[in-house]
Order: C-alpha cells, then structure tokens, then sequence
C-alpha cells in the first residue's frame, strides 16, 4: 500500500499508524467468513440430505465439522480480532503498533499457514477430538508461539502508549488475549504418541483420563465463548460503536463493574456444559449458579452498547453499518439470556444434545459475533484504503437484511427443532414405553434441517455482497446513490 | 486530554478521559441492573445451601436438602421397574404363543416391541421393518429365511445369524463360480434357470435345470421352495435378499453364484432381556408375513 493510504501520523508518536498488516487481516477475515460461512452451509445440507457426504473419508460430516467451528472462529474471528485489535489499539494508546511492520507481518502469515494446515490436517483425519480444540500437538505449539508474539504486539503496543489511561476495549482485548492464551495451554496438555512407540507422529492423546478430561475440555470449550467470542468481540463494541454513532459511551461506572464481574464469573460456568453426567453434583452446581450470575454482568456490555446510541438513534434509519452494529448488541443480549436460562438444569435436562444449542451457538456466533464484525468491517474498510465511505450503503443494507432473515431462519428452526427433540425423546406412552424411536425425531427434524441450511445459504449470500462491496470500495468507486449519510466520528 | 463537560444529551458529565475522540460519560449503574444481580448473586447462595456445592478436602458440602444426581436416577429406575413390575412377571412365565393368544399381553407387547424394534432392529431391517434392498431382509412379508412362527423369530433374534455365539443359526452357500465347480457359462445356464423360476415359469429341459437339480436341490429343494431348517431361501418367487435398487435379477444371481454373500446377525440374548426378545418377537411376526 501507498504511504498516502496510511493513516496520517500519530498524535504524538514519532512512528506512524502500522495499517498495513491491517489491511492484511481485514482481507484475509472477508475470506476466511466467506470460507467458514460456505463449509458451514455445505454441513448443514450434508444433515438434511446424508448423500451430499459424498461416500468420500475427506468429505464426511465429521471432518468437515471442525473445518467450519475452525474457520469462522479462529480464521474469520481471528483475523477480526486481530486486525481490529491492532487498529484500537494504537488509536487509543497514540503509539504505533510495538515490534512494527515486519514483527506483525510475521504474525499475519503465521496465522493464515497455521489456518491451512489445521484445516488440512482435519480433513485428513487429524483431530484431538476435543471441540474447538481438535488442533494436534504440532499445530498447538505453532498456535502458541503465534499467541505469544501477538501478545507482545499487542501489550508493548499498550507499554509505549502516550494516553495516561487505558480504553476499555483495550481492556476487553488483553483479557481475551490472555485467558485464551491460559485456556490454549490448559486444555492441550497432550502426550504426543509416538513418545510411546506409536508410528504416527501427529497423534497424541490427553494428559487427563475420565471426567477430569471432560471437564478441562468444557472449562476450555465455554471460556473459549467468554473470552473469545464475548470479551474480543466486546472490544470491538466497545471502540466501533461510539466511534460510528459518534456519541460518547454510556457509562464509564458500568463499563469497570460489568468487565471485573465479567472476567471473574465467567471462568467458572463451564461445567454446565456437562450437567447430568458423571460430573460431581457439587461441580454441576457450581456451573450453574455461576452462568445465572453472569446474566446481569453479560448484559452491562449490551446495556453500554445499545444506551451509547441515546442521541443518535435515528442512525439506525440511515446508516446500515449502524445497524449491524446495534443489532449485534441485541442478539448479544438475547443469547447472554438464553445461555444462563439454558444452564439451568431443569431446562438443560430438555435442551441438553438437542438442536436448541446450536440455536443458541448460531445465535450468539452469527447475530452477534459475526454482525459486530461486518459493522467492524465496514467501518475499517474505507478508513484503510482511504474513502470517505464504502463503495454502496445500499449494498451494506441489502447485506444487512439478506443476513438477518437468514440468521433468523436458522435460529427459529433450530429451536423447533431443537425443542421437539428434546421433547420427542422423554415422551412416555400410557404403558410407560418410550412413544419415538431415535430414528423417528431424526425424521421429524428433516423439515427444519432444510430450514436452517436455507438460512445459512442466506448468510453466505450476505458475505458475498459485502465482499462485492469492499471490491468496489478499495478500487476507489462511488455508487450513486440518492442518501449517501455524513460518516459520524471520523477523525 | 479533555477535561470533564456535560452531555447535552443525556446531561451525564463525562469522565474527562478522551481515546482518539471517544469520550465516556460517568452514568451511575442502573439500579434495575443492579438490583437483580443481586437478585441472581442471593438465589445463587440460596442454591449453594441447599444443593451440593463448594468442595473441600475430602468431599464437598452436601446441602441441606442432601440431593444426589444418582439416587435420583435410582428412584426414577426404581419407580418404573415397579410399574412394569405386574407385566413383567406375566412375561416371565408366558410363552410368545401366550402372549400372542392373551389380548392385553398381545397390545402390551406390541407397543413393548415398536419401541424396542425401532432402537435395535430398525437400523438394518428399516422402520416397520421394511429391509433394504441388496442387504437386509424385509420382515414385514411373509417370505422367510429361518421361518415365520413365533418361536422361530424368538429364535432367530435370540442367537442371530452366523454369528460367534454357539446357538446361532449357520448355514453357507459354496462359491460354485470359483474354482472349477461350474463355468462361467454353466453359472449364466444356472442364472437363467432360477431367474425363470422366480417369474413361475421354469424351463423345463434348459441346460440350467440340470445344473440346479444336481447342484442346488440339495438345499434349495426340488423346485426352488427353499428350506428354513437350512436356511435356504426360496428361489421360486421374486423375492431377493441381495438383489439392489437397479439391479438385474440374472446379474445379481450370477454373482451370488459365483461368489456367495452372507449376511450376519448378532445375538440379542444377553443384549436384550428375555421379555423384550418375547416382545420384538410378537412384534416381528406381526408385521405382515407371520406364520
């Protein structure tokens, strides 16, 4: 890139902005999210119609599963998390990115390498089989190293600043930054195979046995949502959506008390992950009571990001990338109630192995995760490559609303789904036999399969739209469009 | 860095800190907000009382309504074993021609034995027990491999099909097509001959009808009506066990000459209790074919 497309200087450092590996991420998150949102659509047609398994090891549900959790959590969030990160960061620290150009650019490929061979490992048949950490010990040591340096980019960046304060979405980030690292090294602790004599090397197996490995794998598994796809992507609420209404946010007060709550209760919900199991009781208690505690504490974000809109509402009418943003921030409200309500046990005892969670996943992880991304995007696209604004509002509300119907396709249906499920399977006939076969609720949820890879084809569509647009903007064209509403809260 | 103003919007004051143009206002917490996490945070000990909860040293404290994941279980299998109890012990002691012949047993065991057929059986034999073409067979008609009467199904779900377990039924076809047992072209006179079988119409005086009566009568029978003591299916409908979907009755029949498959069924005795067995038995013979 240009040195004209850089941002201009720093307020009071001597170095300029690093944008370039910005650019980079923001790239490489359009492909990712198309990627990930595509093998993620391909599956779900696969459990509507098993045929579409293709008889093929390499194409199999199975393997193709963590392609999809691994693409649009750790390659499309990742590039997020990491390319905004950089972005805040140095705007509200005023120091440019610590290590520079070369150390970023390092963990930029670092991470795109790492992607490709974690995915291609899955596909042939390398797994921990650990969810959202199917990764083998090869590919966590390389995760680690690429961890560690982005930690050191990211907090020497906050060392050299030249605000006397630290924002709070740079809090969000280290927290995430930090617990994920905690997390990553906890739950991979793994004995490579061949140390044993085995003849493959990539296989290892787990340093814990029995229950004690099912719970590291959950306290990992559901701090991997808290600190990943909640406090990252809380970050960049936190930055995005008082810069894009350009109103100040709600409460400072909120903010310190909702982060603290956040970050201590969190941790220890995951094992509701594994109520009625060989768990303890004491422990299945525990992780209950700690994900009803955590409902306010999640709701203080959504609270802080919808109130900031006070005094700006009206952009929800005329700005699309507004709309992503606060949309995003509901749906994060709706899935930070639902969690704790679906950790209650006597709810979980329904909802628990039904479709109900992938609802709640999908509707954390699309409305939230995902719509706060492309608010992100949208809002970082023209300010990298030098525009006023993107190539088409237009486009980015046809986008909005493309992906929305499809979010609540998918949402809708797997609820119906989900809950018939559950219902189906603790149906009692008056002689007291079980009324449904398992076959028979895997014939009943066909209809709302087809539902839901419907709504996620509406979703892949969305991506395609945006990435259309970002096209345009970065070539340098200007749709003419009849309202083309002022940026708020550019510099 | 800015200094501390007030919203005209909201009339908040600001905090004073000011990030690359954000600035944060210092609203006090919600108190709805507040109100209920601590709502949550008093539920939550209220739980932590009651429920067991905190670990210690060598266990953990109990709670003061002492509830056990486990002997909730306990109660729950206890309860319903006592409510199965009565038609439990009416099974114990019928045969499946009893409760075959006993209206309340017979409904009792039908439903018994949906739920069963759908959890074990159905993955091969199909819901309702339709089969599948070219692998399994149908049960819901009336042609069997190891007989259509109760005690013969009993049976045959008991111990299976050429399986490890010492009762199970064995029987196997010889590969007549390898080796020098029969040409290919005695295998397609052979083919011709039982496929002729199959439509009613046997050619009388076809090379093939000598071949099957020196060669296949022995188990087969005269006439292709096939033997349920040896397992032998019958060859004079068009019922096939390993013809697929598309297949042609002749190309299937010359390979299952040539180089026989066999298929397999494990043992249910030990998997299943005696009375789910006399159950799916009922429930199999009375799909459509029973004897």
């Amino acid at each position: 890139m240009s040195a004209t497309h850089a941002s201009a200087g720093t307020l009071g450092d001597a170095a300029p902005y690093e944008d370039g590996v910005i650019r980079k991420f923001v790239l490489a998150a359009v492909f990712w999210g198309i990627v990930g949102f595509l093998v993620g659509d391909f599956i779900a047609w696969q459990l509507a119609f098993p045929a579409l398994n293709l008889d093929l090891e390499w194409t199999t549900f199975g393997r193709l599963r963590p392609v999809h959790t691994s693409g649009v959590i750790f390659a499309f969030g990742g590039c997020v998390l990491m390319g905004t990160s950089f972005y805040v960061v140095q705007r509200t620290t005023r120091a440019s990115l610590f290590g520079g150009s070369g150390f970023a650019t390092f963990i930029f490929w670092s991470w795109q390498a790492m992607i490709v061979a974690a995915a291609l490992s899955y596909v042939l048949g390398g797994t921990q089989g650990r969810e959202y950490a199917e990764p083998e010990w090869w590919l966590d040591l390389w995760v680690t190293v690429n961890w560690v340096c982005y930690l050191i980019a990211f907090a020497g960046t906050i060392m050299k600043r030249k605000e006397p304060h630290i924002y709070v979405a740079n809090w969000f980030y280290m927290a995430f930054i930090l617990t994920i690292a905690m997390l990553h090294l906890g739950n991979n602790l793994t004995v490579p195979a061949v140390l044993f004599g085995a003849d493959e090397w990539w296989k290892s197996y787990s340093l814990f046995a029995g229950v004690q490995d099912a719970m590291t794998q959950w306290w990992y598994g559901h701090n991997a949502v808290g600190f990943y796809l909640t406090a990252g992507f809380l970050a960049i609420m936190y930055y995005f959506v008082p810069k894009r209404a350009g109103r100040p946010v709600y409460s400072y007060r909120l903010s310190i008390v909702h982060f603290w709550a956040l970050i201590f209760l969190y941790i220890w919900a995951g094992p509701h992950h594994l109520h009625y199991t060989a768990l303890p009781d004491w422990a299945q208690t525990l992780g209950m009571t700690f994900s009803i505690m955590l409902w306010m504490p999640s709701w203080g974000g959504m609270i802080n990001g919808l109130m900031t809109l006070s005094g700006a509402w009206d952009k929800l009418r005329t700005d699309p990338v507004m709309r992503f943003l606060v949309s995003s921030v509901a749906f994060y409200g709706m899935s930070t109630f639902e969690g704790p309500m679906m950790s209650i046990k006597a709810v979980n005892s329904l909802s628990h192995y039904t479709d109900w969670t992938v609802g709640h996943v999908h509707s954390g992880a699309l409305g939230w995760v995902a719509f706060v991304s492309f608010g992100a995007l949208y809002y970082l696209v023209p300010k990298l490559w030098g525009r006023n604004e993107v190539y088409s509002l237009k486009l980015v509300s046809l986008h909005f609303w493309v992906s929305t119907v499809g979010v609540v396709l998918y949402i809708t249906a797997m609820w119906i789904s989900g809950i018939m499920q559950g219902l189906m399977w603790r149906a009692y006939d008056s002689l007291g036999f079980l009324q449904y076969s398992f076959i028979e609720t895997v014939e009943a949820m066909h209809p709302y399969y087809v539902i839901r890879a419907l709504g996620g084809a509406l979703f892949v569509v969305g991506g395609l739209i945006m990435a259309y647009n970002f096209y345009k903007t970065i070539k340098g064209d200007v749709a003419e469009e009849a309202i083309r509403p002022v940026t708020a809260g550019a510099r | 860095m800015a200094s501390m103003e007030k919203d005209s919007v909201s009339g908040q004051m600001t905090t004073g800190h000011e990030w690359d143009g954000i600035k944060e206002l210092n609203t006090p917490l919600p108190k709805w907000w507040v109100y209920v996490f601590w709502a949550c945070v008093v539920w939550s000990v209220a739980y932590w009382v009651a429920m067991p909860t905190w670990p210690t040293i060598n266990g953990y404290t109990e709670g003061m309504l002492g509830y056990s994941s486990r002997a909730e279980l306990d109660n729950e299998l206890k309860a319903q074993k006592q409510a199965r109890g009565a038609w439990l012990a009416k099974f114990q002691t019928a045969s499946v021609e009893d409760i075959a012949k006993d209206k309340t047993l017979l409904n009792y065991a039908l439903v018994g034995g949906k739920v069963s057929f759908g959890e074990n059986c159905s993955a091969c034999h199909g819901s309702g027990g339709v089969g599948v073409a070219g692998a399994y067979p149908r049960l819901a008609d009336d042609e069997w491999i190891w007989g259509g009467t109760l005690a013969e199904i009993e049976q045959t779900i008991k111990f299976g099909v050429r399986n490890e377990h010492a009762d199970s039924r064995q029987s196997e076809m010889l590969p007549f097509g390898t080796g020098d047992a029969l040409s290919a072209e005695q295998v397609g006179q052979l083919a011709d001959y039982v496929v002729s079988l199959s439509t009613k119409t046997p050619a009388a005086g076809s090379p093939g009808e000598a071949i099957f009566a020196e060669r296949c009568t022995a188990c087969h029978q005269e006439g292709g009506v096939g033997s349920k003591d040896l397992g032998a299916p019958a060859l004079n409908n068009a019922i096939w066990l390993w013809k697929g979907n598309n297949q042609a009755a002749k190309d299937m029949v010359v390979a299952q000459i040539t180089k026989p498959k066999h298929g397999s069924m494990p043992a249910w005795a030990g998997r299943l209790d005696d009375n789910t067995i006399k159950m799916l038995a009922v429930y199999v013979h009375s799909l459509g074919g029973g004897q």
